[in-house]
């Protein structure tokens, strides 16, 4: 318990998506401008990161990794598929937002119309996919591991956009030099953000 | 006339990383050296390019619902064939590069371009707005690169670039500009010095 718990804190502070591992940049920077849109997208991002990481973790187990299909006989004990993880994964994900834009506009139309266009586009969202890989890398044992590290890299992905977000909203007062107005300062921002992070890095929990 | 315009205006005023916004995650992560970003940077090229293609040629026979898993099927194609290729000639930087290259199929300048240019072009042209924008990302990327091994560890390439003398005379190498953050705001600054020159890139 206290182990997973440990996963978590690391993986939305110390090893967070966006200022560690800058995953999801694009968005990140191009639906910050405002605090509302920031948390839907980053609701939306938790949702499909803590659904697609435990998916693709059983994919990674029972399909791909080497001995991983030595369920079907001996004979298949040798079988490596794991060339194949990209072309996996990603369609694991693209099938699983499909199914949760449809099942989200069925039973929660509410929560359908605040995420609006988000939901799609998170597809293609790098810290996703970035997140069944690093999955794939890192060997977590368990199912419910891998389901508390999805929760956390998503966590931190939806805490970064959102405090840039509030950041930018206030800047819109400042009076900035014409060539960094937008996307310069917000890459600097970004920057100086990451360094702030940086400070948890060697807090164990 | 117009096709050189396909080529070269990615490179500037239609930037894929600093007036696009699109592909940043992996432009920052592999820049630590300069080695990694060129390597990336034709790998991206490549994949660009040869998607924009296949997917022109099918545009009239890829039905517009389910268009994004076809798309993602080709790019994960053509990445799972670079890969290979990486890790079968470079290792090393194979192993640098680790899940960026995978992340190539979500890199957002390849859907990017396949859903803006390639949907609704013809295959020649596709084919050169896949090199134009490969090449654009290359460049920050390669400029990124530069920067961030000269100051950060005073070598390109791996060879020693500022001599051992300046060292002597107390000259220190910046730590930060290795560490991830500094990425970003060398980014930022890119923007800026390319906006001080170019001024129809303001942001209101």
């Amino acid at each position: 318990m206290e182990n997973l718990f440990d996963l978590f804190v690391r993986n939305v502070f110390i090893e967070n998506m966006i200022f560690a591992y800058f995953l999801g940049m694009c968005s990140y920077l191009a639906v910050s401008k405002t605090v509302k849109t920031a948390v839907g997208l980053g609701i939306a991002v938790i949702f499909v990161v803590i659904v697609t990481v435990p998916v693709n973790w059983l994919m990674e187990n029972f399909l791909l990794k080497s001995g991983a299909l030595s369920w079907l006989g001996p004979s298949f004990e040798s079988v490596d598929l794991s060339f194949l993880s990209f072309l996996l994964f990603i369609a694991v994900i693209a099938a699983m937002v499909q199914l949760l834009e449809m099942v989200i506009e069925k039973f929660a139309p509410a929560l359908y119309n605040a995420l609006g266009i988000f939901l799609p586009l998170i597809a293609v969202n790098c810290s996703v996919l970035g997140a069944a890989l690093f999955m794939q890398e890192r060997e977590y044992g368990t199912i419910v591991e891998a389901t508390v590290y999805g929760f956390g890299a998503g966590f931190g992905w939806a805490l970064a956009i959102v405090v840039l977000a509030a950041i930018r909203e206030k800047l819109k007062y400042s009076n900035v030099p014409a060539p960094l107005r937008g996307l310069g300062l917000a890459f600097i921002l970004t920057g100086l953000l990451a360094i702030a992070f940086m400070g948890f890095s060697g807090i164990k929990v | 006339m117009r096709n050189l315009k396909l080529l070269i205006n990615p490179l500037n005023d239609e930037n894929p990383i600093t007036v696009q916004v699109l592909g940043i995650c992996s432009a920052l992560a592999v820049t630590v050296q300069l080695k990694p970003a060129i390597v990336m940077s034709l790998s991206v090229v490549v994949v660009t390019a040869f998607s924009n293609l296949i997917i022109s040629f099918g545009r009239n026979t890829i039905p517009p619902r389910i268009r994004i898993i076809v798309q993602l099927v080709v790019v994960a194609f053509l990445v799972i064939v670079v890969d290979q290729i990486l890790k079968a000639y470079v290792y090393d930087v194979s192993k640098k590069l680790s899940v960026f290259v995978g992340l190539i199929i979500t890199n957002c300048i390849i859907m990017g371009r396949l859903e803006a240019f390639a949907m609704g072009n013809k295959p020649w042209e596709s084919f050169l707005d896949g090199i134009g924008n490969g090449a654009g990302y290359g460049l920050i990327l390669i400029a990124l690169g530069t920067l961030r091994e000269l100051f950060g560890s005073g070598s390109l390439l791996g060879y020693q670039v500022i001599p051992q003398v300046v060292y002597e005379q107390g000259y220190m190498d910046n730590g930060m500009m290795i560490l991830p953050p500094m990425a970003l705001i060398t980014v930022g600054i890119i923007i800026w010095v390319q906006r001080a020159y170019n001024q129809k890139l303001f942001e209101k």
